[in-house]
């Protein structure tokens, strides 16, 4: 389908597909500063939550800090590589990070099944309620944030839709970013 | 105006009756103004067969007059309603004044559960009265209500009283009433809580001192065994 | 009814069918992703839907004016069927009416013509949002036919009644009734960007912000309005999901959850959402005055700053709706401040309506009625709106009829003049030919007079005390009474919903036999009218975009022949 006239205008100079993900991000970010206020008002409320935050283990969650935040790097390395037209070098920088992405994965998957596993289920109080919403609602962000880029990272390899490379990435960097705001608030708050 | 459809039966209706009353004045004013002139317009420029409009662009300093001066007159009713409002609201759930008895007022589905602290003047001690769905009361008396709900949201509500309170599970909220009429009036419960929200009403029974009495030692027997 | 409407359905899409290309047959309409038939479609099911949300409110008026008989069309109505049927009444009438018809429906049609572009920027993410919402519509309907029947537990869906299945006794419909909202609000998230975007980004050559017709920024301060309020409550609604189906006690409280926290997340999404289909609305209502005023408006920016105004306010306002939720008592002050202050920039908004009718030639054929009315009628519903806001008088008027009648004052003329306004002015542009202005007016007059007696019986049961979602009043002594206020409302509603035969027969018939409307009936400016009716896919030939050399209200600018000068003739 050629594109309509519309998408090649840009009246405020910025990119259009910039402009759209700067605004989705938007909506992102109330989402989880609601989820993560509500989070805080209990917090506040429930001083014996910090029992339960006690059982966390920060070493398993500096090093998920530690592998998203290299992925975004390889992110930027992408976006740079893309910026010079090299799309082979773009798919390639892409598809390290989705493996930084599937590697965050699998280290949570383990951390939940040893909680889990530990009786510490969703259920099994309000702490652990948040602990896995906001987790898992970020690990959902950062599932679709692979998927998405694998596709991109597919056109790019073919030299196609190379703009997209650098919208995936701010996108990136906000999963990243929402992790930093998580990783104290979930794991170092004791 | 208000006590033409419900009753005043409380020491507070007639203030919050007379907060309506004067947000009916201040913005009834603006609101007919407002009308008037609108239909007015519509009356005077009305399509004149070849009549042409004015271009109007409203950039004028004399134009913009008829919006600013408005817009200051307007928040200035702002500031009556809202000094006028806050009073009534101190008075009325802010602050408490000292109680004579202390009730509880139990919400569940869906059915009002009243504990009447007995002729000890205690809540929670054996002579506790309760009853289901009727309340007893003794007229001009200050009353504490202790609310609470076992399930979901109530909300305690007596028109007559201009009451409303929102019961909450896991809270308990104190509020108070001072009924000034004797009579018997409705208690609705005022949020949805199910399908028997709309069978969830009560009564209140406000009573004299010496009826009341009677009330006490007849059913503190009772509820002491 | 719901027959003509579905003709009306099928005809609209054979109609525009020839204006397209891509895949055959169904699939054409379905897979469509040109602004104008995502738009379309976007109406229709938008009707459909307010004929439901009609149709239900007929039910329980009838519940309530003749308690226990068997109602025409239904049967009789038991209590826990009258709660699903108000419940979803309500969130129907916001979510599936409003919505989709102010703001997605006349968003995408109007957004790219009157900025002058082809199409949305992103129309496949377009099609995506209107698909989304399209499941969403599906899975409300069925979740009135599942086992237990549909949610009963009122639109604002407070827990732990919304949470717990023990207490609702309709776990199905609870959850069903949760997940179709947050469809709709993923749908509108991913249409508001569109509309963003494309508001900002495609404009036509040569248009400034400021010559942006009022309408088209009003949808976009609303898509934003609604974008940042919203995700608290999507947040909330994972969180009550849980709650529902695996268990969590967010909001238990014997499990160290809390209930009110929904109410903050639920009407800090609420209030603002009231002023997302407000802004709509006003922004139609204005460009039909201007157009039949042949008239200037009486300060653009002025409607432009405060539509942003009431949009930051109405942040700050929401727990308004809980003064006696059981919140610290000393808030209720700030929220009354605050909420009375939302009176300065709405009153602004009006009273520029009202001065563009100044020194104006004003035609009143059906568009105009309707646009004026919305006028007249929204003042009313504002004003009470004050009574609410004054944490005092609502002590005693939190949740009865009073504010009842208080949001059907604003709803109605919304969601339901708001729409006729725009759909009478637009036909022409949307089908090619005129409306029936007799018919038109006979459907008028029809709704407008029944609208008032319906509500201002609601108003005076309201300060009678008359709480709301109860559905039988003959269980309280005091209210017993009124009943005659009651049967004038139920009886004026099915007046009205008479009439609506007749709008349903004048979009047939005209359709089928109107006048030809040609590029520009009303003789305005704004860039919609300068394209054929129906616009061609693609709105204008390729080559021949139009460029923008002034803003859109020059009427009856003072040396010129005509009393219009269409945005894109050079000067
Ligand atoms: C689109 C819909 C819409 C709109 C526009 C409004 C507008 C307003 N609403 Fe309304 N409201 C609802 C829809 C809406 N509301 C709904 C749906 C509910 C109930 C939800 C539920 O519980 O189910 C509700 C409930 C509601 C409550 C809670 C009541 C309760 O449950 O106890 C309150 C309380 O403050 C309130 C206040 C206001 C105010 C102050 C405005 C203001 O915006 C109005 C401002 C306008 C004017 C004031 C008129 C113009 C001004 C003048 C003519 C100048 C003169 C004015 C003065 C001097 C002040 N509304
Ligand atoms: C946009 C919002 C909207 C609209 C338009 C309406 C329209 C109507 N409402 Fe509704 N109502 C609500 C929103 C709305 N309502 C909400 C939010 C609640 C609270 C729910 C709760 O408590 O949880 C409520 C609750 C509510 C109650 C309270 C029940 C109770 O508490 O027990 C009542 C009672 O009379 C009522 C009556 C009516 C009536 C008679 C109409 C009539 O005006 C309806 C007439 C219908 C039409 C005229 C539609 C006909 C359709 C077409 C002609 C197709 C064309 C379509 C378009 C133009 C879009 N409504
Ligand atoms: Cu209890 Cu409604
Ligand atoms: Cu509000």
């Amino acid at each position: 389908m050629e594109k309509p006239l519309a998408t090649l205008r840009s009246a405020t100079g910025v990119p259009t597909g910039r402009l759209a993900v700067w605004w989705l991000l938007a909506s992102e970010v109330v989402i989880f500063g609601g989820l993560l206020g509500a989070y805080l008002m209990f917090r506040l409320g429930h001083p014996e939550w910090a029992n339960a935050a006690a059982v966390t283990n920060t070493w398993i969650g500096a090093t998920n800090t530690f592998v998203l935040l290299t992925s975004s790097f390889t992110a930027v390395l992408a976006h740079q590589a893309a910026e010079k037209g090299d799309g082979v070098k773009a798919a390639n920088y892409l598809f390290m990070t989705i493996g930084g992405a599937l590697l965050f994965l699998i280290i949570k998957s383990f951390e939940w099944y040893y909680e889990i596993s530990h009786g510490y289920t969703i259920t099994a109080n309000g702490f652990w309620s948040f602990y896995y919403t906001a987790a898992g609602i970020h690990a959902a962000h950062v599932i679709a944030g692979a998927i998405i880029m694998g596709f991109i990272a597919v056109a790019a390899r073919k030299g196609k839709e190379l703009q997209r490379v650098e919208l995936v990435g701010i996108y990136w960097h906000f999963v990243d970013v929402v992790w930093i705001f998580l990783f104290p608030l979930l794991y170092i708050a004791k | 105006m208000l006590e033409r459809l419900v009753q005043q039966a409380s020491s507070y209706a007639a203030d919050i009756d007379g907060l309506i009353l004067l947000v009916l004045v201040l913005v009834g004013f603006w609101f007919l103004l407002a009308e008037g002139m609108f239909f007015w317009l519509i009356w005077k420029f009305r399509e004149r067969p070849g009549g042409r409009s004015e271009y109007i662009t409203g950039k004028e300093k004399h134009l913009k007059r008829w919006i600013s001066i408005p817009h200051a007159l307007v928040l200035v009713c702002d500031v009556f309603i809202i000094i006028a409002s806050v009073r009534v609201w101190y008075d009325v759930k802010q602050h408490l004044p000292q109680a004579d008895e202390t009730i509880r007022v139990t919400g569940q589905q869906w059915a009002w559960v009243f504990t009447h602290p007995g002729p000890d003047g205690d809540l929670d001690t054996p002579d506790d009265i309760q009853t289901v769905d009727d309340l007893y009361v003794e007229v001009d008396k200050t009353y504490h209500f202790q609310l609470e709900s076992r399930d979901v949201l109530h909300s305690f509500s007596v028109p007559v009283f201009r009451l409303k309170q929102d019961a909450v599970p896991g809270r308990r909220i104190t509020g108070w009433f001072r009924p000034t009429v004797t009579g018997t009036f409705d208690i609705q419960c005022a949020e949805i809580c199910g399908i028997g929200h709309g069978v969830m009403a009560g009564r209140i029974h406000v009573q004299d001192a010496g009826t009341m009495a009677q009330w006490v030692t007849a059913n503190s027997s009772t509820a002491a065994q | 009814m719901a027959q003509a409407a579905t003709e009306i359905h099928h005809e609209a899409h054979g109609h525009d069918a020839h204006a397209h290309h891509g895949p055959q047959g169904i699939l054409k309409y379905i897979w469509s992703t040109d602004h104008k038939m995502i738009a379309m479609q976007y109406l229709f099911t938008g009707m459909f839907m307010g004929i439901v949300g009609g149709f239900m409110a007929y039910v329980f008026r009838m519940q309530l004016a003749f308690p226990g008989v068997s109602v025409p069309l239904f049967g009789v109505v038991s209590p826990g069927e009258y709660n699903a049927l108000v419940t979803n009444h309500g969130s129907i009438m916001i979510f599936w009416v409003a919505m989709p018809v102010l703001i997605a429906a006349f968003g995408n049609y109007l957004i790219p013509l009157m900025i002058g572009a082809d199409d949305m920027v992103f129309p496949r993410i377009n099609r995506l949002s209107f698909q989304i919402f399209l499941v969403s519509v599906l899975m409300i309907l069925a979740s009135l036919f599942v086992s237990g029947g549909g949610f009963g537990g009122a639109w604002t869906s407070y827990p732990p009644l919304s949470a717990q299945s023990q207490y609702n006794l309709t776990s199905i419909g609870a959850t069903m009734w949760l997940i179709a909202v947050a469809l709709e609000f993923v749908a509108f998230l991913l249409g508001g960007i569109n509309f963003i975007v494309t508001l900002m980004n495609a404009r036509a050559p040569g248009m400034k912000a400021y010559d942006i017709p009022v309408v088209a920024w009003m949808i976009v301060i609303a898509s934003i309005l609604f974008m940042l309020s919203v995700g608290p409550l999507i947040a909330g609604a994972i969180m009550l999901l849980f709650d529902q189906t695996i268990g969590t006690g967010f909001f238990d409280p014997a499990r160290g959850g809390d209930p009110i926290l929904w109410q903050h997340l639920f009407w800090f999404f609420g209030h603002p959402e009231v002023y997302v289909v407000l802004l709509p609305a006003v922004g139609i209502v204005i460009d039909i005055v201007a157009t039949f005023a042949r008239k200037k408006l009486f300060g653009y920016k002025i409607m432009i700053f405060t539509a942003v105004a009431t949009g930051v306010l109405s942040f700050f306002v929401w727990a308004h709706h809980q003064f006696i939720a059981g919140i610290d008592p000393r808030m209720a002050n700030i929220f009354t401040v605050t909420t009375l202050l939302i009176s300065v920039p709405i009153a602004e908004l009006l009273f520029v309506m009202i001065a563009t009718l100044y020194g104006g030639n004003i035609k009143l054929n059906t568009p105009m009625l309707w646009a004026l009315s919305f006028i007249a009628e929204f003042l009313i519903g504002g004003v009470t709106g004050i009574f609410l806001g004054a944490s005092g008088a609502d002590i005693y008027l939190h949740d009865t009829y009073f504010v009842l009648a208080h949001f059907h004052y604003t709803f109605f003329p919304i969601a339901i003049i708001g729409t006729f306004a725009g759909f009478t002015y637009w036909f022409p542009k949307m089908f090619g030919k005129m409306m029936d202005d007799r018919l038109g007016k006979i459907h008028f007059w029809g709704t407008i007079i029944p609208f008032n007696m319906i509500f201002i019986p609601l108003f005076v049961l309201g300060l009678g005390g008359q709480h709301r979602r109860i559905y039988n009043f003959q269980n309280f002594p005091e209210l017993a009474a009124m009943q005659p206020f009651r049967v004038l409302a139920t009886v004026s509603l099915i007046i009205m919903l008479l009439f609506q035969l007749v709008f349903f027969w004048n979009c047939i018939k005209s359709w089928r036999g109107g006048a030809k409307a040609g590029r520009n009936p009303w003789k305005a400016n704004t860039l919609e009218w300068t394209t054929e009716s129906p616009p061609p896919h693609g709105n204008w030939p390729r080559d021949a975009m139009p460029r923008v050399y002034r803003g859109p209200y020059e009427y009856s600018v003072p040396g010129r022949e005509d009393d219009y000068w269409p945005q894109n003739l050079p000067s």
